[in-house]
């Protein structure tokens, strides 16, 4: 019970990792790219992909706003300035073809998400699975009944050559290249990821699921993913990634864009469980238009360094936005994450709630920020960011920011740092509940406003990991 | 007491010396507590009462330097806070804390398992439960709520008792359990104490007042001094502190010290 052997019971944490999540295959590719970055890399990703000429173009403006831009000056600096560009994998096709059974995809890769559950999990909750291995959606299929709705899920790629117009029009209008470093390195050299449309008033009730798995050595995973939701419209789309661990780095950075029109609902829900050597830099934005409400329910458990603040841009009056956040950070972890949510007409408002974990010596950031735009009157937002902290060497940080005229806003703002007492562990074992039991009976209360948002399923297994993560602990 | 009853020793305290954060807080301390009886422990604010009870739970922080706490004659110093609740020592908390998230119910089926050492079928935990809310007129509606969490401090002290009516300990103390209640409250918890009450339960009840004692009649009265007892009786010794206060106390002992000399 004394605080060294609750730490110690807590070094164990993430040690199932290996066997659950990261386990890899041998490398037989369908085609690899060469190493490093170059104009020729992502001339030869556009020519495989046989595109439109304006998106090779799109490309490579993207590509020399990427060579341009200085790493960000904030945030994790030191491991953002380690990463080694050169040594990444920019883009692999594990496969000629993208399979719609189980038995067409290639056996090691069947196996992969086999092991991962992907198969029985669409099987039993879900209307439709996108699976991508390395750069490449290797698996697709949808419920028959959603196609003759006229709702269309694709792997990004199949989007640009099937629904070319539609793509043209949304693609990068949220988060152009020109934003950040990280988007711009997506745009020149994206692959896979999600593009879907659900027409107007069409709800889909089940969740739609991608899963992005990496399993090269140095591997870069680029993908880009677009949803737009049509007037009164409503979808749940889910993603989750994971990785082999390797002593080497890899880098995972997408973009998302989401467009929720007047009334429509979005909500994307991420359980990002890399292993501990992956960079994991992502751009997410929506825009709700009026009346419509986008949700971001945003798990970090994994990777080496997250820098991930999914916005929300209410541009419609009484559109809502939410952000609902666990990040948990172990040894050599650093989650930096948060949320933007920018009230820019009437009447909206936000809810953004943040819980991070931080334990034997990993880092914890929120990052936040609300804005109020000039025109944006009786607006509300609530922001609360919790972080709890396992043991002494761990560390969690707090920068919320808040750029609005305070008269016309009712804003709510709650921080608090907690341990994980002494005292609710003795009270706890008090209770004959042995001390490791205790130790994840408070951690799961502590991320329950999170778990209870989730499908069932997934509030399951998100228990299951934390709880595999504790076993073999010290009682 | 009557004299025909054989008293049975349940739960042991022997010379018991206590630091806490390097400090001594109790100073051979030594208390009998007897099967089916109510010890009432009375003490000011400082005279080491918490000590007392956070050390018999285990709490880390409260170092033994020397004596023992022996249940059923078997020294327990040894064992982890989960352990001794095993045994079935039960420790109602002055301060219970709040467990964000946790429901009540969750905590409470986790704990009837843990000390039961096996599953609690869901009908019979539903039953037991409703038996004992209604024992402590309580509303169901406490199951789905947050342990402790929000709660007033008359809530706070009820699910104490509750805990305790569910998991039937042979030893219970509760510490300062009448504190921060109004009467109502207090006449409901004193209530649910009585009910408690069995032939088999040894009781310690650590209070500052003499109020609570009022409510639930105590065998055997102790007084807490400094880290060491400084007399022991029945019921009639709670109301003459009460009368004179503790100060009355102490001066006896030293009019006593000096006749001694």
């Amino acid at each position: 019970m004394s605080k060294g052997k609750s730490s110690q019971a807590l070094k164990d944490i993430g040690k199932n990792y290996e066997t659950q999540y990261g386990f890899k295959k041998p490398e037989k590719y369908f085609f690899k790219s060469q190493k490093g970055l170059s104009r020729e890399v992502v001339e030869n990703i556009s020519r495989m992909k046989q595109e439109p000429p304006w998106m090779l173009a799109f490309r490579l403006k993207a590509l020399d706003i990427f060579y341009k831009k200085p790493m960000p000056s904030w945030g994790d600096t030191k491991l953002l300035n380690d990463i080694q560009f050169e040594t990444i994998y920019y883009y692999i096709r594990p496969d000629e073809k993208q399979a719609k059974s189980w038995d067409e995809v290639p056996t090691d890769i069947k196996d992969t998400f086999d092991k991962l559950g992907i198969p029985e999990a669409e099987r039993k909750f879900l209307a439709g699975v996108t699976a991508q291995y390395e750069s490449e959606v290797v698996y697709h299929s949808m419920q028959k009944e959603l196609e003759k709705q006229g709702v269309i899920f694709l792997d990004m790629d199949s989007g640009l050559r099937e629904q070319e117009e539609i793509v043209k029009k949304y693609f990068a209008s949220i988060i152009p290249a020109m934003d950040n470093k990280f988007a711009a390195l997506n745009s020149a050299v994206w692959s896979g990821g999600s593009f879907i449309y659900i027409p107007k008033g069409v709800r889909v009730e089940i969740p739609l699921q991608a899963y992005f798995r990496i399993n090269a050595q140095n591997m870069g995973q680029f993908e880009r993913t677009l949803i737009i939701a049509d007037e009164g419209s409503s979808v749940h789309y889910i993603e989750g990634c994971t990785a082999p661990t390797y002593s080497t780095d890899s880098l995972h950075s997408a973009v998302v864009e989401l467009i929720a029109e007047k009334g429509a609902k979005i909500r994307y829900t991420t359980i990002q469980n890399w292993s501990k050597n992956v960079y994991n830099l992502v751009t997410k934005r929506a825009i709700a238009k009026e009346n419509a409400t986008v949700e971001w329910v945003d798990g970090n458990l994994g990777s080496k360094l997250t820098m991930k603040y999914p916005s929300v841009y209410l541009v419609g009056p009484h559109a809502h936005g939410e952000v609902l956040s666990v990040a948990l950070a172990g040894k050599d972890q650093h989650q930096d994450a948060g949320a933007k949510i920018i009230h820019a007409a009437p009447y909206t408002t936000s809810v953004i709630t943040s819980k991070s974990i931080s334990k034997d010596g990993g880092r914890t950031t929120y990052r936040g920020l609300l804005k109020a735009e000039k025109n944006a009157t009786h607006i509300k937002s609530n922001v609360r960011c919790d972080a709890l902290l396992l043991d002494a060497n761990s560390r969690s940080d707090t920068y919320p920011t808040m750029e609005a005229d305070v008269e016309k806003i009712d804003f709510g703002h709650e921080a608090t740092v907690s341990k994980v007492g002494d005292e609710q562990l003795f009270y706890l074992t008090s209770r004959g509940i042995p001390e490791n039991e205790a130790v994840m009976m408070i951690v799961n209360g502590f991320i329950e406003p999170f778990t209870k948002e989730l499908p069932l399923e997934y509030a399951v297994e998100l228990n299951r990991l934390i709880q595999l993560e504790m076993e073999g602990a010290v009682g | 007491m009557s004299s025909t009853t054989t008293l049975k020793p349940l739960f042991e305290i022997k010379d018991l010396h206590v630091r806490v954060e390097g400090k001594e807080i109790l100073k051979g301390l030594t208390l009998t507590l007897y099967q089916g009886k109510v010890h009432a422990l009375m003490g000011r604010n400082g005279s080491g009462k918490t000590t007392l009870s956070y050390t018999i739970m285990g709490h880390p922080k409260y170092e033994v330097t020397e004596g023992a706490i022996e249940f059923k004659g078997k020294n327990i110093l040894n064992l982890k806070p989960h352990e001794r609740a095993r045994l079935r020592l039960f420790l109602a908390f002055q301060y219970p804390v709040a467990i964000p998230g946790v429901s009540v119910g969750n905590f409470l089926r986790a704990s009837m398992k843990a000390i039961r050492g096996d599953e609690v079928p869901i009908k019979e935990f539903r039953s037991k439960l409703e038996e004992k809310l209604n024992l402590l007129e309580m509303s169901k509606t406490v199951v789905g709520r947050y342990v402790n969490d929000g709660f007033s401090g008359g809530e706070k002290k009820r699910l104490e008792i509750l805990q305790m009516a569910l998991l039937e300990p042979e030893v219970a103390i509760l510490d300062e359990t009448d504190s921060g209640l109004d009467i109502d409250a207090l006449t409901i918890v004193a209530e649910g104490i009585n009910r408690l009450r069995g032939k088999d339960r040894a009781m310690l009840l650590i209070t500052h007042y003499q109020r609570l004692l009022g409510y639930v009649k105590p065998d055997f009265v102790h007084v807490l001094m400094d880290g060491k007892m400084v007399r022991s009786g029945g019921p009639e010794l709670a109301e003459a502190l009460e009368q004179k206060g503790y100060e009355w106390l102490l001066k006896q002992d030293q009019v006593e010290g000096e006749k001694h000399v």
